[in-house]
């Protein structure tokens, strides 16, 4: 290759593009005329292909990235907000966390094991790409009812990707979310999380500088594996045949490939050796090398003849599309390439020079304006022939921003006051409450939860509480605390007010580990963005989102989109995830437990009735959908300011009692107020109590609830305690503004809810554990 | 001095750092020591941790045995040093012939991260000497091919000169005779499927395995000082 800037090679010289090939690249008529536009010429079949995966929606945001915008993304503790590979907070100490919450819905449809395993890894990647070592993963997944073939096939598919992946790769999967709901069966959702922790001081940005310096390729050969995934996969809806013919187009993981890449990658930024550093996910090289250069505002020559293979004969267009994974992009001087090829070595991490950066930043023309960032150009080179060459910041910002149309749907009104509430009447309470149980072991069993020796509160608990510890980290007392939360049945009624109950319950959530939250990631699943009804559940949903952080004063910090989650034309639920970090500032003791204590009173905190009007509201509660099938009404409202004054004084207790006040057999005689907390959610006060039951082998009984619209109502704001100083803690609540009644008291072999439930603790407990397995292996 | 304890990395291993973490907590000074190393002078004993050695995606071990370091890790056993190898440390010592046996695939066919109740069969090796036979233990497991075969001749071997060291109290793998945790003839090689440095941290909600990590320690420190 010759040096940058030179004129002397000779220009673009492949095929030109058969006619309607950008179509079947996913490129519009105009999409492509604005191509032209850009280039001055037709682009070439590689140009074209480049273009295709960088402008598809899942690489350029193109239908969601307007209505994002309006997102709060800055805050006191936020080092790196969205647009980078993970967003980054300050934890105090010395110490940063870096979050990322991704999709891998597409491929996991296609071929669940391949599918979970390689999201995994690509949400890996994003995190060490910011310099911090993987600490733990999440991962809320979404299926059509398991009682179907081929949904079990799914769900055992999808958790022995991520069990084979993440447990070899050796990062805990510490929790997430399983929902089972019809509107899933033809489109899965498989959405991941992944924090991880670094030094303060060692932040890395994925940007390429300095002319002449050389940009290395490590880890995996490059394959014809996963190309057309952004493009195909994941900005099409599926068809009749439910993805079969889509197959090839997954890529297939190698998680010692990845851990290996973690161990050098990290060592290698430790050691200072390298400029920039970015991942290869989706569309492979030709998004981390225009990526990289656009936003470090330079050129790159890329040679793919330079590229190491795993498949003979391919084409330039598929070495720069692919997306085989356990790959990484390196900017690294050339004083430094001895020492990174070394200590490549040493872990057995190959690593290739396949180009370098050139400067010669132009201003690109994108649409008649000039790009808001100066950019140099990617030239792609094979063999010594320049074979394409586009502006890099054309590829990576210059997609266009769709205004798609947006409607609301006709039948809101009718669907409103089609509410549960009043019309359903009370049934067997408890065979209703036995229904509702799901005991998601089967799954988090499979996962390894305790790698690091950090998991306090792993999975099943109401948020994974984990120490901020970790090798190179300096030492810290703090906690991480983090939770994914979604409810697909609220946002169907409501969008806006929907996304706004899901943030209120992570704040609750992170409450019953001790924790404040300081900044939320949210992975937006959509069906086809095409349909108007669809952008406006996505616009209404940004716009909920925006008020909720605004009145719990949480930035967004990152999140993802994921469009086209449809099957036979029919659309998901939508289905924002919300991924919550949270702090601790002294982890000595284990928080209560999510559980009942024999002979402790069990308190509510909270206000008990939405209003004289309707006290209890049932629209959008799985009571109403599950047990009784009406997916319509109206939902309870959420008073932001009594739910932070809530969330605030159980965080308040618990981290006084994890600080050292409170259990274990180190400080015996020095007990906390609180015996056990768990918040009222999913399937209301009746599942709560429930959980907390069977989670402590003791029954209870509870008195004053009135009728089965109090015991299931998902009215927020609520939390139950358990505590043996039921006085000192009522005087507190009351001190704090938050209402607290004694509802009942725990202990015996039954659960009682006078009026309303009784059942012997052996039957609840052989249908905790029956709930998900039986459903399983069916009979 | 304190006991210096070497814990051996293979490209995959990922339980590396918990085991120094949870050794130091018992009072030892760990060390890393890569695959590659030939000699394991002046450690008092040796650690194979946890992971994916190589990936494993041969067959749990199989391609660690052939490691470097696996010669001077014979050599360290044969000369008295305590060895202990911690889940996939466990099915190396089985691959390489250092304790009997085979791990293969759980019962069920799927991964198994979860708390298991032990009990000590014998207090005839470096990691239960500490512990009165009997004593109940909990201590996690976290491994796909944790079920312990071996031949009835094995079997009967392992039984007649007290080489069982733990035991489940609830199988939760199909292990033969509820194994958990095997012992050589001299006591010094020990292999087990738990993961006793996950079971060192009040925090972490049980510090048995400190208790089986303080034997082996104090059984190196005098293994060091005879």
């Amino acid at each position: 290759m010759s040096g940058p800037g030179s004129g002397e090679l000779p220009s673009p010289r492949e095929q030109p593009p058969r006619p309607e090939l950008h179509r079947a690249l996913g490129l519009t008529d105009q999409e492509l005329e604005r191509i032209v536009e850009i280039l001055d010429r037709e682009p070439n079949e590689l140009e074209l292909a480049l273009y295709g995966v960088m402008w598809s929606e899942h690489c350029s945001y193109k239908s969601s990235r307007r209505h994002l915008r309006r997102l709060p993304t800055s805050g006191d503790r936020v080092l790196v907000g969205p647009g980078e590979n993970a967003g980054v907070i300050d934890a105090g100490d010395g110490i940063a966390v870096a979050i990322r919450i991704e999709s891998h819905n597409h491929p996991s449809a296609v071929e669940p094991r391949q599918g979970a395993a390689t999201g995994v890894g690509g949400i890996i990647r994003d995190i060490f790409t910011m310099g911090a070592r993987p600490l733990a993963v999440m991962d809320p997944l979404f299926f059509g009812p398991p009682d179907d073939a081929r949904q079990r096939w799914l769900l055992e598919g999808v958790v022995s990707g991520i069990s084979s992946y993440g447990n070899s790769v050796g990062v805990p999967t510490v929790g997430g979310e399983l929902t089972f709901d019809p509107g899933y069966a033809g489109n899965p959702l498989v959405n991941v999380l992944c924090i991880g922790a670094l030094p303060a001081d060692r932040l890395v940005l994925a940007r390429a500088s300095g002319t002449g310096n050389l940009a290395v390729l490590l880890g995996a050969t490059t394959g014809r594996d996963g190309i057309g995934g952004v493009s195909v996969l994941a900005s099409a809806g599926f068809s009749g045949d439910a993805g079969g013919a889509k197959r090839p187009n997954v890529q297939v993981g190698d998680p010692f490939e990845e851990k290996r890449l973690i161990e050098a990658c990290l060592a290698l930024l430790d050691a200072g050796l390298v400029v920039g550093i970015q991942d290869l996910g989706g569309a492979g090289l030709a998004c981390a090398t225009s990526e990289t250069a656009a936003r470090g505002g330079v050129g790159m020559d890329v040679d793919v003849s330079a590229v190491p293979r795993r498949e003979p004969d391919m084409a330039a267009w598929e070495v720069m599309t692919s997306e085989s994974q356990e790959r990484m992009l390196a900017i690294v001087t050339p004083e430094a390439w001895s020492a990174v090829e070394e200590l490549c070595r040493r872990w057995e991490v190959q690593a290739s020079v396949i180009g370098h950066v050139t400067g010669g930043a132009t201003p690109c023309a994108v649409g008649g304006e000039t790009a808001r960032e100066l950019s140099g150009r990617l030239r792609i080179c094979d063999r010594g022939t320049v074979v394409g060459e586009v502006p890099a910041a054309s590829l990576a910002d210059g997609a266009p921003v769709y205004d798609r149309p947006m409607r609301a749907p006709a039948d809101r009104a009718l669907s409103r006051a089609d509410d549960p509430t009043a019309s359903e009447g009370c049934g067997d309470c408890g065979a209703e409450l036995r229904a509702m149980l799901l005991d998601s072991s089967w799954v988090y069993r499979q996962y390894d939860h305790q790698l690091f020796l950090n998991t306090v509160v792993g999975p099943g608990g109401d948020a994974a509480l984990l120490r901020l510890a970790g090798p190179g980290l300096p030492p810290s007392e703090r906690g991480v605390a983090v939770t994914t939360d979604s409810s697909p049945r609220w946002c169907a009624i409501d969008p806006r007010a929907g996304v706004g109950l899901v943030l209120a319950e992570s704040v609750a959530n992170l409450a019953c580990v001790g924790a404040s939250p300081v900044a939320v990631v949210d992975c937006l699943n959509f069906g086809n963005p095409e349909h108007p009804e669809v952008m406006w559940q996505l616009s209404e949903t940004v716009e909920g989102l925006v008020d909720a952080c605004h009145a719990f004063g949480l930035p967004v910090i990152g999140g993802n989109v994921s469009l086209y989650n449809e099957s036979t034309g029919a659309d998901i639920l939508p289905t924002p995830v919300l991924g919550v970090l949270g702090l601790v500032e002294r982890l000595r003791r284990r928080p209560p437990p999510m559980a009942l204590a024999a002979d402790a009173s069990v308190v509510l905190l909270g206000r008990r009735r939405a209003g004289d009007d309707v006290p209890h509201p049932l629209g959008g509660s799985r009571w109403a959908v599950e047990c009784r099938g009406r997916r319509h009404g109206a939902l309870p409202p959420l008073d932001h300011a009594a739910h932070a004054r809530l969330a605030s004084f159980v965080a308040s207790l618990v981290a006084a009692d994890i600080a050292g006040g409170g259990r274990g057999p180190e400080d015996a005689g020095d007990a906390g107020l609180l015996d056990g907390v768990h918040d009222v959610s999913g399937g209301g006060l009746a599942v709560a109590l429930a959980e907390m039951a069977v989670s402590g082998g003791v029954g209870v009984r509870v008195a004053g609830v009135e009728g089965h619209r109090e015991l299931f109502t998902e009215l927020p704001s609520r939390i139950v305690v358990v505590t043996r100083t039921p006085g000192e803690l009522c005087a507190r609540a009351d001190e704090a503004g938050v209402p607290a009644e004694i509802i009942g008291i725990a202990g015996g072999d039954r659960f009682v809810v006078e009026q309303l439930v009784d059942v012997p603790m052996a039957e609840l407990s052989q249908a905790w554990t029956g709930s998900l397995v039986g459903r399983l292996a069916p009979a | 001095m304190s006991t210096r304890v070497g814990v051996v990395v293979f490209p995959g291993t990922n339980c590396e750092h918990d085991v120094a973490t949870a050794l130091e907590r018992a009072g030892a000074a760990a060390s890393l020591v890569w695959h590659t190393e030939e000699r394991l002078e002046g450690f008092d004993a040796v650690v194979l941790p946890g992971g994916f050695a190589h990936g494993d995606y041969l067959r749990p071990g199989a391609i660690a045995r052939f490691s470097p370091v696996m010669g001077a890790v014979a050599l360290f056993a044969s000369g008295g040093g305590p060895v202990l190898g911690i889940c996939n440390g466990f099915q190396v010592l089985t691959e390489v012939g250092l304790l009997p046996g085979a791990l293969v695939k759980n019962r069920g066919l799927r991964f198994l991260c979860a708390p298991t109740r032990l009990r000590v069969a014998s207090a005839r090796s470096v990691l239960t000497g500490g512990v009165e036979p009997g004593a109940e233990l909990q201590i996690p497991v976290n491994h796909f091919s944790g079920s312990y075969v071996c031949d009835g001749r094995t079997l009967a071997q392992l039984r007649d000169t007290d080489s069982v060291v733990l035991r489940y109290v609830e199988n939760p793998n199909g292990s033969i005779d509820d194994i958990a945790g095997i012992t050589n003839a001299q006591g010094n090689v020990v292999g087990l499927m738990p993961h006793p440095e996950r079971a060192s941290d009040h925090l972490l909600g049980s510090t048995d395995g400190l208790l089986l990590l303080r034997s082996m320690v104090a059984a190196a420190a005098g293994v060091r000082a005879a």
